[in-house]
């Protein structure tokens, strides 16, 4: 088992994003633990993308913090937490090219980044794909790939932004496969997802979110037989929730 | 004028029966491939910058770099000849009526081709690219040579639109070069020449032989994009 007590646990305070007067994350608090597999779970438009993007130190919020235990955690590329988008951003490399790139800019010397990016593509079956053209791949394998790049920079927390929401059911089954490998390597998953199935079948705990705020925060199997919120019950039932 | 006299001004000319001929052909391609160069070298680092960075007076300067890819070639050559006159601030250099004068002239032309093409490519690119790279700390300028490397087969073609530019124009190379046989006489030049002489066939020929070697350097050029787009997706 990995030691990834560095950077966990993650707390977020009060966080608020706003953008042209609009308030998209309105006072969010939640923290994260290290394991399992988190799903920020909500309506499309409930902020789920922007809180990961949030945690990842992509967008600055307006107020609030997020602190990782690590100092310095919240950015740089040695940060060990990656993402992953809903549309894997290919570069117009190689496979493994990609592999590589990604593994020069947070400073691996050239014949461990090699190295490195050759065992990612063996453990994520995709050996058989690093000289193909990155673009040319299908979106299944895009999101794999994407996958396998996030974990060669050994990031021991994963975020997840909708890893299948353009993909068909067995490109969408290879992911979920590819996320429980990640969860039996001990690696903390977050993942934003709309899809209620895909939930049921992978959280360990769920971050209910509408309009920017935490609605309901459990774990899985309770949020499913008992949720607490009358709107998670709503979304539960298969209500429009706003 | 008929085709015959144009063929047997064209073999004469090949043949080096037209004494300078290919000193004249070398020369041009010197002078231009000398200009696209350093306009690559200064422009494709300027148009990345320009499409990333966020500064005010940005839009100005973009408006500005577009509409000097318009900049007529004799006005170039004008500001260039009075930059490195006798009495102007680069006369001490000597350049005048030297090869030197005529790549200066020709990078003032192409370079604004080169910064405005790759500004927009490397802008298009960085939409997709910011957040990957971002994630990877790759923020602001270290962002630069992932979007330059992987811009690479649209940025042939802003190189090839200077190219194109500086190897058809005469009125910069004549006004600070001065058209001097077996000194600083391009194909445009002695092309212009020609005409002005009545040696229509020769000037004709002139005129084939640079539209052939045009014609070649983006077959190839073009022929290197494909395959780099078919092994790149």
């Amino acid at each position: 088992m990995r030691d990834t007590s560095s950077i966990l646990p993650l707390r977020v305070e009060n966080l608020v994003f706003e953008v042209g007067g609009r308030r998209l994350i309105d006072g969010l608090d939640f923290g994260l633990e290290r394991g399992g597999t988190t799903v920020l779970l909500g309506p499309n438009g409930a902020g789920k993308s922007l809180i990961m993007r949030l945690c990842h130190g992509l967008v600055e919020p307006t107020a609030g913090s997020v602190r990782w235990a690590m100092p310095g955690g919240r950015r740089g590329a040695a940060k060990s937490h990656a993402m992953v988008f809903q549309k894997p951003v290919m570069l117009r490399r190689s496979v493994f090219a990609n592999l590589t790139h990604a593994l020069a800019a947070v400073g691996v010397g050239f014949r461990e980044r090699r190295r490195r990016a050759a065992v990612a593509l063996d453990r994520f079956h995709l050996s058989h794909l690093a000289d193909r053209p990155a673009r040319v791949l299908s979106g299944g394998e895009q999101q794999r790939v994407a996958i396998a790049r996030a974990w060669a920079l050994d990031a021991s927390v994963f975020f997840l932004d909708e890893p299948t929401s353009q993909l068909d059911p067995a490109a969408t089954r290879e992911i979920e496969a590819t996320i429980a490998l990640l969860v039996a390597e001990g690696r903390t998953i977050v993942m934003a997802t709309h899809d209620l199935g895909q939930a049921r079948r992978l959280a360990d705990r769920v971050v209910f979110v509408v309009a920017g705020r935490v609605e309901e925060d459990a774990p899985a199997d309770r949020f499913f037989t008992t949720p607490a919120s009358p709107r998670a019950a709503a979304f539960l039932a298969g209500d429009l929730v706003v | 004028m008929d085709a015959p006299g144009i063929l047997e001004a064209i073999v004469a000319l090949v043949d080096g029966t037209v004494p300078g001929f290919w000193p004249i052909v070398g020369l041009s391609l010197a002078v231009t491939l000398s200009a696209v160069t350093l306009a690559a070298a200064i422009g494709l680092p300027f148009g990345a910058f320009l499409a990333i960075a966020r500064f005010p007076g940005r839009g100005l300067v973009v408006v500005a770099v577009n509409a000097l890819m318009g900049l007529p070639p004799v006005v170039a050559g004008l500001l260039v000849f009075l930059l490195l006159s006798r009495s102007g601030p680069l006369g001490g250099l000597g350049w005048l009526f030297t090869p030197k004068a005529m790549i200066v002239a020709q990078t003032v032309l192409v370079l604004p081709i080169v910064v405005a093409l790759t500004r927009q490519t490397v802008e298009d690119l960085w939409r997709e690219y910011a957040e990957h790279l971002g994630s990877l700390g790759l923020v602001g300028f270290r962002a630069v040579p992932t979007l330059l490397w992987d811009a690479r087969f649209s940025l042939v073609t802003a190189l090839l639109a200077g190219f194109g530019r500086a190897s058809a124009e005469v009125g910069a190379v004549l006004i600070v070069g001065g058209n001097i046989l077996g000194h600083t006489r391009t194909m445009t030049t002695a092309i212009a020449l020609e005409t002005s002489k009545g040696d229509l066939p020769l000037a004709l020929a002139l005129g084939t032989v640079l539209i052939a070697l045009t014609l070649v350097l983006n077959a190839l050029a073009y022929g290197a994009g494909r395959i780099g787009a078919q092994n790149a997706g």
